[in-house]
């Protein structure tokens, strides 16, 4: 959903060709997962025609991709409006653990272990992003920081549905 | 294993804190040991560094019984084999940076000149250069948690012993304390038994265990059946 931003803030530094707009989404956000080329370039088509965008005579010259993409004051003000609006803050109140949870204690299965067998997951990936902020960039540090306070929340809740779990078997199974 | 728990129990007066607590611990592993508060998690670090002796079970370090040692022994130990590093650096008031981190080479008998200088090198390392004669109320805490951390590690120890490194610290000083303890501790192959409640710092460990009502549960993910 942000890539058609991403790439309208891309543009807003400076007109810029496809592959250098490719090239610098995926330095700055693609990490693990690089911008396909045809997302690019139909993106791109796309803003064209919501007016967002302009698009350059093609220029002579070898490579595969010759224009050159000019954001237009509509595109400037969309970019403007998301930039200036808070993230959804999702709660993620059906998150699929809590269903695990509750199906355990319902059918008598440990849900207390699975609670483990979760936390043992979240911190062997805390574990990989420790090392991916220890030997990265200051972006892979930044990144990395925020799947870590993510997950740490994750698990403080795990914590106190461990220490909740007698309450919640009464309150689910009465 | 370099460090072992077998069967540890041991009360507070009539409230027991661990009550068979298993652990192994290899030699060069880091671990984290987690749990709420009040689980048994200091309990058993202090069972495991001679600090507590356990009221029923062993314990051993090099394959020798620690908790059948005297005090004065399990003292030499701590001293001579065991690094500390708690959640307040606990340095003393007066004396310098320096001085403190010479301390537990200078209570093992080595002449003071050399026991400055090997605490300067480490002063160096912990990136502490020219902080050497501050005293503790003149350092930060981050500061202040790296003179420790230099303390505990100044003897080479076989194993480090840190309980909540970064409690008192904000997320990005725990963090470069972090990073140095453990870097340190792999350079040196010095074993690391770390008490932590943050998961962010148990993350810098090799694996985690958790202390619940006394007892040791291992965290795998194999653990569903």
């Amino acid at each position: 959903m942000t890539v058609p931003l991403a790439l309208l803030g891309l543009l807003e530094r400076e007109p810029s060709h496809g592959y250098d707009l490719k090239r610098d989404y995926d330095a700055y956000f693609g990490r693990g997962k690089p911008l396909p080329f045809g997302q690019v370039y139909a993106t791109l088509a796309r803003l064209a025609r919501g007016g967002k965008v302009l698009v350059g005579d093609a220029e002579p010259g070898a490579g595969p991709d010759r224009k050159r993409y000019v954001i237009t004051e509509h595109g400037v003000s969309e970019l403007a409006t998301w930039l200036a609006e808070p993230v959804v803050s999702d709660p993620h109140l059906q998150s699929v653990l809590f269903v695990k949870v509750v199906l355990a204690l319902l059918s008598g299965r440990p849900a207390e272990q699975y609670l483990d067998t979760q936390r043992a997951a979240h911190l062997r990936r805390m574990r990989e992003l420790t090392e991916i902020k220890r030997t990265g960039s200051t972006i892979d540090a930044l990144l990395a920081d925020h799947g870590l306070f993510h997950l740490e929340a994750d698990l403080r809740w795990i914590d106190l549905t461990t220490a909740r779990l007698g309450a919640l078997a009464r309150e689910v199974t009465r | 294993m370099i460090l072992e728990a077998r069967d540890v129990h041991f009360s507070f007066g009539s409230t027991p804190a661990l009550r068979g607590a298993n652990l192994a611990v290899a030699a060069g592993e880091i671990v984290a040991v987690m749990g709420p508060s009040g689980s048994g998690k200091s309990t058993l670090l202090h069972c495991l560094a001679g600090i507590l002796v356990p009221d029923a079970g062993e314990v051993l370090f090099a394959e020798q019984r620690l908790d059948a040692l005297g005090e004065v022994a399990r003292s030499t130990v701590r001293r001579d084999r065991f690094g500390f590093v708690f959640q307040f650096g606990q340095l003393v008031p007066e004396l310098s940076a320096e001085e403190n981190v010479a301390l537990p080479l200078l209570l093992g008998g080595a002449k003071r000149p050399t026991a400055l200088a090997r605490a300067r090198e480490w002063l160096v390392r912990l990136g502490l250069d020219g902080l050497g004669q501050r005293r503790s109320g003149e350092l930060s805490g981050g500061q202040e948690q790296r003179v420790a951390l230099a303390r505990g590690m100044v003897t080479g120890p076989e194993v480090l012993f840190a309980d909540e490194p970064t409690g008192a610290l904000d997320s990005l000083t725990g963090e470069q304390v972090m990073d140095l303890l453990t870097a340190n501790a792999r350079e040196h192959g010095t074993t690391v038994v770390l008490v932590t409640h943050e998961p962010r710092v148990a993350a810098y460990a090799d694996r985690e265990v958790i202390v619940r009502d006394g007892l040791v549960t291992p965290l795998t993910l194999g653990a569903t059946p």
